[in-house]
């Protein structure tokens, strides 16, 4: 029997760029097929010709042996391929059952029949383990249960190949569990799955077959049992990486951030974060786990003076700058990598020598009065950009041209650049290749171990793991536990971050 | 995907084509659908285009009076350029040259000074008018989310509507049968360059100043690296710890000062008085010319000149041709049109789009 998808020489190019070189693999029935690749490595192109989003330049896709041209997604669906995308497309304010028979609806005469509908999609779930809730309102679940219903309106329109994007990334530890359990469940029922994903640890634990990319290359086809994290990371990455960072205990010294009841508002006026309070030493490094969306995002805000908190206060090395803005918590030795270095990190329209310069500009040796002096701006770039290895052909790039490893060094460049007695880094290797997440990783504990005190907030548990000499749980907006990071258990961490804590209550 | 190519570092004449190539290639567009109107009518192209180019530049008095005409567009122009910079849309230049012109023509008339040192102080006086006019708007931006471009309109009535009232009624000339101000003390006025007699003055000097200065603040000072940074991205200036409100501020006094200039420098250079119904459109105008600059304070010079020249040159285009005065109008529009709407031309002459980077002209509604 042919595979159920086999793909000859898949090359697509754009203006510049290869984005995926004579690709080959196939896919039998009931595999698991799992792609790895950095970011731009080629794994979004792939997928996109598959789905019938790109057209491939050259080369061919069989489906059960047939060479087909798939013209756009509605096509795909037609011949069986379904995609679950990373970002959901789901309709918010509509049910569960409106959502899956969204653009598929059964009719009777004019009306919609709900009922028909409902049936086969409580015996789709039955049949797959997938639970959930027919009529409720999408926006009023869990990004998981969101997650399994993309699932169930792959199943519903007769998907047998299904195609999941990065599934992981939205996911506490525990509902990514949940998740494997449901994979493995289609696959036992005969359904074919491709898989992407960066996370080596769960391609090497739900994976039949592990396809690397690199560059548009596939440069790698192997197993679970011939591979292991290193080689799959060294394999992605092209040469070998170290994946476990070296640091000596921390030694904290005195206070350098001390939040006392802190209650900060989101956008919409709700509270976001209530009631934390924490401190942070010189030379320590304090983790923030939790699954996005708990407060981390308002916490940093109010933190660094983006925004005004409700309550409470901020002190940093002794000075009280709570609702003082930016530029005093910026006087006061805090450095920032921001959540989202495109919105506040960078200005992309600027050179890479400015963007050095963003917090700097109005002082010595940049600035004399009011004039600013191109010639120390220059220098310092110059020096940065070597220091902290951003690939660049020449300091007066504009940001916009780099890639997001490098936009990202050039943010860690410039805050670490300045003497500071606190680092706050929120999602400071987000979306970025394992080559620059070392490097990152790195500079903050070489930060760390230059005395200052580092509040990381991380939503990839991993790095917290890695990263922190103290570990605080954010849930619904408190701190709802805290652990050293010595020897922390990541299934225990895993547990509080859905808000479990171990008396087995919820939080 | 996530790699663009790099940019090469670019050099000089192929930087200068980049900029310059889109609107010329607009005012080339422009003046061929003007040609074709030309001919609709049933007159002739060449001795309307002569007309229009003899009267522009086609003997040494045509040119300084070009240069008058192009005079209160070059200030105007960089007070609209200011504001694009920093991602404000002041469309109340109109409404700051209106209130630089009134403080210029009150000083110029009813204060006594020494000769001079009575025409600095008009022209500082008319300067600042505009800044605070144009601070306004700012202040309710910075402080209330107010957006600029609905403030600036409205302003734009108040100002127009109180300085008619002004000059008809307590500033009136009463000797004079016009409804003007009366004439500046002969100490006010800037000088003329080369003699009354063809009205090149002083304020064009200063307008050439008011450039170079321009660019200057904008690319060599904090005040205009923060202006830069609020236009580009206010969430990063924000972060970076630069004080967004004050520079909204301080951007739109900025603005208003070159307005309030080009109201002085007409007054004090060359009316030397007020008219009632002043308003020329200079205002609405200046925004064109910093289109057409592509918000660089030196391409406002030949933008201004270029607009100066068809306005001067359209009366011996009108006496030779018998086009009316109107098609300058018309053309103006269209360079602007093709100007706002660069792929048009892009598309017409093939020209592949260069760095998308364009200017942010204004932000979304509230911020």
């Amino acid at each position: 029997m042919p595979p159920v998808l086999e793909v000859r020489n898949l090359t697509k190019r754009f203006p510049g760029i290869t984005a995926t070189d004579a690709v080959n693999f196939t896919l039998e029935a009931g595999e698991i097929h799992a792609f790895l690749g950095e970011n731009g490595a080629g794994k979004s192109t792939l997928m996109n010709m598959l789905y019938g989003l790109y057209r491939p330049d050259e080369g061919q896709i069989l489906l059960n042996g047939h060479a087909v041209q798939i013209n756009g997604a509605n096509d795909a669906i037609k011949r069986g391929l379904g995609m679950v995308h990373q970002h959901f497309m789901l309709v918010p304010t509509l049910t569960v059952t409106e959502n899956i028979i969204l653009g598929n609806e059964v009719v009777n005469g004019l009306l919609i029949d709900i009922a028909s509908a409902q049936q086969r999609i409580r015996s789709l779930a039955q049949t797959f383990g997938l639970d959930i809730p027919v009529d409720a309102i999408v926006h009023d679940l869990p990004v998981g249960v969101q997650q399994r219903v993309e699932i169930v309106k792959a199943l519903y329109r007769g998907a047998d190949i299904l195609i999941l994007d990065e599934p992981t990334a939205v996911l506490t530890p525990q509902e990514a569990d949940d998740l494997f359990v449901v994979i493995k469940r289609l696959k036992a029922q005969g359904k074919s799955i491709i898989f992407i994903s960066h996370k080596l640890r769960e391609v090497l634990a739900l994976a039949d077959r592990i396809s690397v990319l690199r560059r548009g290359k596939l440069v790698g086809d192997t197993t679970p049992a011939q591979a292991d994290e290193a080689k799959l990371a060294s394999m992605m990455v092209g040469r070998d990486v170290v994946l476990h960072i070296e640091k000596h205990p921390a030694t904290p010294g005195e206070v350098v951030l001390d939040i006392n009841h802190l209650q900060v508002a989101d956008e919409r006026g709700n509270i976001a974060v209530s009631d934390v309070s924490l401190q942070i030493h010189r030379g320590e490094i304090v983790g923030i786990a939790g699954v996005q969306g708990n407060g981390q995002t308002e916490l940093v805000a109010a933190v660094t003076g983006l925004i005004q908190p409700l309550d409470g206060t901020i002190v940093v090395a002794g000075a009280d700058i709570t609702g003082q803005g930016t530029n005093r918590a910026i006087d006061a030795g805090m450095g920032h990598i921001p959540e989202d270095r495109q919105q506040h990190g960078l200005v992309l329209s600027y050179s890479i020598a400015d963007n050095m310069v963003l917090s700097t500009y109005d002082i010595a040796p940049f600035a004399t009065g009011l004039v600013i002096n191109e010639a120390p701006i220059a220098a310092q770039a110059t020096t940065l950009v070597q220091r902290f290895d951003v690939r660049t052909g020449s300091i007066e790039a504009l940001a916009s041209t780099l890639s997001g490893g490098n936009q990202q060094k050039v943010v860690v460049a410039r805050e670490l650049a300045r003497p500071l007695k606190l680092l706050v880094a929120a999602q400071p290797t987000r979306g970025l290749d394992v080559g620059s997440i070392e490097f990152i990783h790195k500079s903050i504990v070489a930060e760390r171990d230059n005395g200052t005190g580092v509040l990381l907030v991380s939503a990839e548990l991993d790095e917290i793991l890695a990263l922190a000499d103290r570990i605080m749980v954010m849930y619904r907006g408190q701190i709802i536990a805290e652990v050293p990071g010595a020897g922390a258990d990541r299934n225990q961490i895993g547990l509080l971050m859905a808000g479990i804590t171990s008396t087995g209550a919820t939080a | 995907m996530s790699i663009p190519p790099p940019t090469p570092p670019t050099n000089g004449w192929r930087t200068w084509i980049g900029i310059l190539l889109v609107p010329v290639l607009a005012i080339f567009t422009a003046l061929v659908i003007g040609a074709i109107i030309i001919v609709a009518t049933g007159a002739d192209v060449i001795s309307a285009y002569g007309g229009l180019f003899m009267g522009a530049i086609g003997s040494p008095r045509a040119i300084a009076y070009t240069l008058v005409e192009a005079t209160p567009y070059i200030f105007g122009g960089l007070a609209v350029l200011i504001g694009f910079r920093a991602g404000l849309f002041n469309i109340g230049v109109e409404g700051q040259i209106a209130v630089g012109s009134m403080c210029a023509a009150v000083v110029g008339a009813f204060v006594t000074l020494p000769p001079g040192l009575h025409a600095i102080v008009a022209f500082v006086a008319g300067a600042l008018g505009g800044a605070l006019w144009g601070a306004i708007p700012g202040w309710l931006r910075a402080r209330t989310g107010a957006h600029e471009v609905i403030t600036t309109i409205m302003f734009n009535y108040i100002a127009i509507r109180s300085t008619d009232y002004l000059i008809k009624v307590p500033f009136l000339d009463k000797a004079s049968s016009s409804q003007r101000t009366p004439f500046i003390a002969e100490g006010a006025q800037i000088p003329f360059l080369f003699g009354a007699d063809n009205r090149l003055h002083t304020g064009f000097l200063i307008a050439i100043v008011a450039v170079i200065a321009t660019a200057w603040i904008l690319k060599r000072t904090i005040i205009g690296f923060e202006i830069r940074t609020t236009g580009a991205n206010p969430d990063a200036a924000h972060y970076a710890g630069m004080n967004v409100p004050r520079t909204i501020i301080l951007t739109m006094a900025l603005s208003g000062l070159m307005a309030g200039m080009a109201g002085a420098s007409q007054v004090l250079g060359l009316e030397h008085n007020l008219k009632a119904s002043f308003s020329a459109g200079y205002g609405f105008d200046s925004i064109a010319i910093a289109l057409l600059a592509a918000s660089n304070p030196l391409g406002v010079i030949p933008a201004a000149i270029f607009w100066g020249a068809l306005r001067n040159g359209a009366g011996l285009m009108q006496l030779n041709s018998g086009i009316s005065i109107n098609l300058i109008n018309i053309v103006q529009a269209l360079v602007i049109a093709f100007v706002a709407a660069d792929q048009i031309v892009r598309q017409i002459y093939r020209i592949r789009s260069a760095r998308s980077a364009g200017i942010t002209l204004s932000r979304g509604w509230g911020r």
